[in-house]
């Protein structure tokens, strides 16, 4: 009690420079929470992607379609249960900078293989009833303020053309991983109109999501379909929705690792702040530790004032860091939702918060410590005044 | 009666750019029990070395220091660390209180290196505050306290152990006269009435003359014995 006592004094001597030691590592901390929020924020879409479905696409490039007939044939397959499929839209509302992702799906397989977009079962009639229905997120409808009814047009870039549809329906996430920030509607209403503008791209469909009665039998599956279409025009590659979303990830990894270096680098200067704190406490108290040790203190109880401030300064820091990373994450999820729509401050983001500061407080008090410890009563006791 | 410090042959030499310059040169010097010794001397006679060699803060280069029966100069650091804790109270010229801790805590410091409980702890150190006269300030801090009282709360933090031997180095050089007095005369109570053996580094001879026995020091060498009083 004594010796906690001791250690709160000694942390708020100089309280100028403890305050802004405090907010240095408080603002570190923040800035490492958010980077590592933004890197789990990219690998959500893994986390939420299910073991028990595939995707199919155009074995040469995503970019390259594959034929409508290849729905049947998949569906053949020992294994399979349910084949959906579905094109990229990338249609445009208004202006480029209101980006959300909006697909063209098969409605009826496509909410029958993702029960995790929930929908009331009115507006799920509604939506599959009409064919130029649409089903938007509940966070991309409260972002445009839309109603279910309303008329939305998105002007279409790989498919020309303005693009009107009815909102049928406002879907919410099953849990709060799913993200709420996407548009879909009918693939027919995309097919038909191609049919009349561009018959040459119609039947053609972007990608394949595949059912399977069991997790364990995916690698069967996988290999079964990729067989089944192997030396034919549009030759397939078939892997799990986790792996599909790995690869999508892969193309932004030197972002990730930029994001995760910069997220150290952080952790590295509050290291400097806090060992520049902790070295000109220990000088200044250099004959303090002298006179503790002339009444008897050896070199490890001194070694714990100093440890033990220095751990003090920088958990105080990091409870502060942390109770502020959460509005400013908040922040940050509403500046841009469109990019980073699952942006949550995990646990395991609060515990590598607390790894650090421990490590903060440990490395920043070895050389202040092992300095107090090395100097003579003498030479200590010389430094007063 | 056997000494209770005793001091053989000990030479002591400090690195002083590329040469070493002797401080202490063969000195011997006992102690008895209930002494109360003044180290006299000039500036850089090697006074507050000797002092500091008897109550452990340095190490001889060779000689012999036995306090109390132990021969001190075989101790290890941390042995030589839990031998002044038990058995030496230090007081210094600037008092050495630790800023942010009141009288009473400063007071109580020494006693976390002894296994008494909170409340021992407690009535140690309350006891020591009364012995200097200072119970009605226990609560104030360091700085708000005049130089003379902060003597004395370094006196008590000296004494709350019951150390073997009080040594102190220019405990009046910092003080006004009157302070000077009330401090000296606290040290010669301790030394009268407990029977505290105390050896005292200064230069001021009014100092000295509260003493029993008052050695010299100069360059590095001891002379004379003056005793006072008959011990």
């Amino acid at each position: 009690m004594f010796i906690l006592k001791l250690l709160f004094k000694n942390a708020f001597r100089h309280k100028l420079r403890t305050f802004l030691t405090l907010l240095s590592i408080a603002i570190a901390i923040m800035a490492f929470g958010l980077l590592r929020t933004v890197v789990s924020a990219w690998y959500s879409g893994v986390e939420t992607s299910s073991a028990s479905r595939l995707i199919t696409r155009n074995a040469v490039s995503l970019v390259f379609p594959l034929p409508l007939a290849y729905k049947d044939r998949i569906r053949q397959v020992e294994g399979v249960t349910l084949v959906s499929f579905g094109n990229w839209f990338g249609g445009i509302y208004i202006d480029r900078k209101n980006f959300f992702p909006n697909l063209a799906v098969e409605p009826h397989t496509y909410l029958d293989l993702y029960p995790e977009f929930i929908l009331s079962p009115e507006e799920r009639q509604a939506f599959l009833r009409d064919r130029k229905g649409a089903m938007a997120g509940k966070k991309l409808a409260e972002r445009f303020k839309w109603k279910i009814g309303d008329l939305i047009t998105l002007q279409g870039t790989i498919f020309p053309g303005n693009w009107e549809f009815v909102l049928r329906g406002i879907y919410r996430g099953r849990d709060e991983n799913v993200d709420e920030n996407q548009f879909f509607f009918h693939w027919d209403y995309l097919n038909e109109t191609l049919k009349k503008t561009a018959p040459r791209r119609a039947d053609r469909v972007g990608f394949y999501m595949i059912g399977v009665d069991h997790p364990n039998n995916s690698p069967l599956v996988v290999q079964a379909i990729d067989r089944t279409f192997k030396n034919s025009l549009a030759e397939t590659l078939t892997e799990t929705e986790k792996a599909f979303t790995l690869s999508f990830i892969s193309m932004s990894e030197a972002i990730i690792v930029a994001i995760q270096v910069v997220s150290f680098v952080v952790i590295g200067i509050i290291i400097a702040v806090v060992a520049n704190t902790m070295s000109m406490a220990a000088r200044e108290r250099a004959w303090e530790y002298a006179v503790l040790k002339t009444l008897g203190f050896g070199g490890w109880h001194i070694g714990r004032l100093i440890l033990g401030e220095s751990l003090l300064i920088t958990l105080m820091g990091c409870v502060l860091g942390m109770a502020i990373t959460f509005p400013a994450a908040y922040i940050f999820k509403k500046t841009v939702p469109m990019y980073l729509p699952i942006f949550q401050v995990e646990e395991t983001t609060l515990y590598l918060d607390l790894i650090a500061s421990l490590g903060v407080g440990i490395l920043s008090a070895l050389i202040p410590t092992w300095r107090a410890i090395r100097v003579r009563i003498a030479d200590g006791l010389r430094r007063i005044g | 009666m056997s000494p209770i410090v005793e001091v053989k042959n000990v030479s002591k030499s400090y690195r002083r750019g590329d040469r070493r310059v002797a401080v202490l040169q063969d000195i011997d010097l006992e102690v008895q029990e209930g002494e109360f010794l003044a180290l006299m001397g000039p500036s850089g006679s090697g006074k507050s070395t000797l002092l500091n060699l008897i109550a452990g803060l340095d190490q001889v280069d060779s000689g012999t220091i036995t306090v109390g029966g132990v021969d001190i100069t075989s101790l290890s650091e941390s042995e030589l660390a839990a031998w002044r804790a038990a058995h030496v109270g230090f007081i210094f010229q600037f008092y050495n209180l630790i800023p942010v801790l009141t009288a009473f805590e400063n007071v109580e410091l020494p006693l976390l290196l002894t296994g008494l409980s909170r409340g021992e702890r407690r009535e140690h150190a309350e006891l020591a505050l009364r012995v200097v006269n200072l119970e009605a300030r226990m609560d104030h801090r360091p700085p708000q306290l005049s130089g003379g009282e902060q003597q004395r709360v370094a006196i008590a933090r000296a004494i709350v152990t019951d150390p073997t031997i009080l040594v102190a180095d220019e405990p009046t050089g910092d003080l006004d006269r009157i302070s000077a007095e009330e401090v000296l005369n606290l040290l010669e109570r301790l030394n009268r009435e407990s029977a505290k053996t105390i050896i005292m580094v200064t230069h001021d001879p009014r100092a000295a003359k509260k003493a029993v026995v008052t050695r010299h020091l100069d360059k590095g060498f001891l002379n004379d014995v003056h005793p006072q009083t008959p011990v």
